[in-house]
């Protein structure tokens, strides 16, 4: 694209001002509002919440749980875009459909659904107890939870840059006498590195934040089901609201360093594309 | 497309295939097909009673109302942020595109912490405001703020690769025959955007009809007045009364999944699958 030349004229300083102020508005007022509350005290609020060990615990379960979703999904998400961009076959539609659901659907309807199937009553309870298995309220619960909702993240920008890369560098290899294994470990995955980089950096930014369909499931017990946000949701529910701001501070920081991840990572594909 | 080898797929490729075929359809369709099943286990006159319950038709009029005052304002706002971050050349724009994606790397609940603090009765904004009678915590303006927030990259992010693309000669042909630039943005630019600013605001509206995180602490909650339809169903799910509960979420899920078919479908007609 030409670079353009423009001159301010007054709509265009007026537009501007605009968007500078829609976005002031909506964004950076109420970011700086929890900022300036839950940061009033410095490095204090931030040790607050670790010295705080219901804090603490719930932070290693959100950690954990992003860390399941980075590696469950990353595995599903080349494989599902593999067989998505490169194979034909009936009802490709049908499922390239149903991974990106969990997209759309709201969380709280995610935990209902498995609620239905895991829960007292539901389908798949008999064979559970009989298992002496627990799924809701208990861990299973929300790593279920989280998977679903990051389900469609890494899968979605694998599949984008595999499908502008095309196959050629793909069939030379095969061409050259290299096998699939070889082919993927060679040239699909170092083409891919940046997109995959990217999905799996939405994917731990959706699972840090994931709250509804892990409440539904969970039932935010502490140290056992609690996450980081429903810790959040807890501790406004009890009226302790420097635990939770705190907290909502730290998972702020988190996502701005998520942020960095992210534009680092879209630079490098936007790169790669237009190579 | 056609396959690397041969006609039959080999052995590899139908494993991999047969896998990411079986992991959507356990992982994602079981749970929604149970969901349905139970709405609908009381019979079809039973899903009208629940949705035509008080609490839980005040509550769909609210979130649809706002989620669709959402995709309004986010599909002015979100051309005219894409149109500002596209053609002008200021001091910040990389940082205020890093900004915009800010919403999608931060939890929601976050989000709605964040308005509290700076609406709630203990802020010196949201008492005054509140005051005046303009209270935005828990009342519907910081329900559509909260949606405003965390839908603000959709439309943005959906408008601007169709930018990136206009011809630029156009534009100028237009102003060579002495349009201004309004009419020509109007009349040239305008056209050539709209299937993007739709699908955009179809997705705003899909995805703010389903939010819960961001709501359910700046709402108020309060039946018939601020409790929206997501935390209506979060609120029966915790009584117990889960057929209620399933039926509200299918009217909602009919909606949703509906927004969201058409605004693949747009969005696949731009050429640009890039969610």
């Amino acid at each position: 694209m030409p670079e353009p030349r423009h001159t301010w004229t007054r709509g265009r300083i007026v537009l501007l001002a605009v968007v500078l102020a829609y976005l002031g508005l909506i964004l950076v007022l109420p970011l700086g509002a929890l900022v300036s509350r839950a940061g009033a005290g410095g490095f204090k609020a931030l040790a607050d919440v670790f010295a705080n060990p219901e804090a603490r615990r719930g932070l290693v379960m959100t950690i954990g749980l992003a860390a399941a979703a980075l590696v469950v999904n990353g595995l599903f998400g080349i494989a599902g875009a593999l067989v998505l961009v490169r194979q034909r076959f009936p009802l490709r539609g049908v499922v390239d459909a149903l991974v990106d659901l969990p997209f759309a659907i709201s969380p709280v309807m995610v935990g209902l659904a498995f609620l239905l199937l895991f829960g007292r009553g539901g389908t798949f309870h008999p064979l559970l107890d009989a298992m002496d298995w627990r799924v809701v309220f208990a861990f299973p619960g929300v790593l279920i939870a989280t998977l679903f909702v990051t389900l469609p993240f890494t899968l979605r920008e694998v599949a984008y840059v595999l499908a502008e890369l095309g196959e050629d560098e793909e069939r030379a290899a095969a061409t050259l006498g290299a096998s699939r294994w070889q082919t993927f470990w060679r040239v699909t995955l170092p083409n891919i590195r940046f997109g995959l980089g990217y999905g799996a950096t939405l994917t731990v930014a959706r699972a840090l934040g994931e709250f509804g369909a892990v409440l539904v499931l969970g039932g935010a017990i502490s140290g056992r089901t609690q996450t980081a946000t429903t810790f959040i949701y807890t501790a406004v529910e009890e009226r302790q609201e420097s635990a939770a701001y705190g907290m909502a501070l730290v998972l702020a920081l988190a996502s701005a360093l998520l942020l960095v991840l992210l534009e680092l990572f879209k630079a490098r594909v936007h790169r790669q594309e237009s190579r | 497309m056609t396959r690397v080898r041969g006609k039959v797929p080999e052995r590899g490729a139908l494993a991999l295939r047969s896998g990411v075929i079986l992991y959507a359809l356990a992982f994602v369709a079981l749970p929604l097909v149970i969901l349905v099943q139970h709405g609908l286990s009381d019979g079809l006159a039973a899903l009208f009673d629940a949705v035509r319950a008080p609490v839980a038709r005040s509550a769909l009029f609210l979130t649809i109302w706002t989620a669709a005052l959402t995709a309004i304002v986010n599909a002015v706002m979100g051309t005219c942020a894409a149109w500002v971050l596209v053609r002008y050349r200021f001091p910040g724009r990389g940082a205020l595109s890093s900004l915009i994606d800010l919403p999608f790397a931060i939890p929601t609940l976050v989000t709605g912490i964040m308005l509290v603090v700076l609406f709630g009765p203990q802020n010196v904004l949201g008492r005054s405001l509140a005051g005046a009678g303009f209270p935005i915590a828990f009342a519907p303006a910081g329900i559509v703020l909260a949606l405003l927030f965390v839908t603000l990259p959709i439309v943005v992010r959906a408008v601007e690769p169709v930018m990136l693309e206009l011809d630029p000669a156009e534009e100028e042909a237009s102003r060579t025959l002495g349009a201004s630039e309004w009419t020509t943005f109007r009349k040239v630019v305008l056209p050539a955007l709209f299937p993007a600013i739709l699908a955009g605001g179809l997705q705003t509206f899909a995805r703010a009809l389903g939010e819960f995180g961001s709501i359910v602490v700046v709402a108020g909650n309060i039946p018939m007045k601020t409790l929206t339809a997501p935390v209506h169903v979060f609120g029966e799910i915790e009584s117990g009364h889960s057929t209620a509960a399933a039926g509200i979420s299918i009217v909602l899920l009919a909606l949703v999944l509906t927004l969201d078919f058409t605004a693949r479908r747009l969005k696949r007609k731009l050429g640009g699958a890039h969610a």
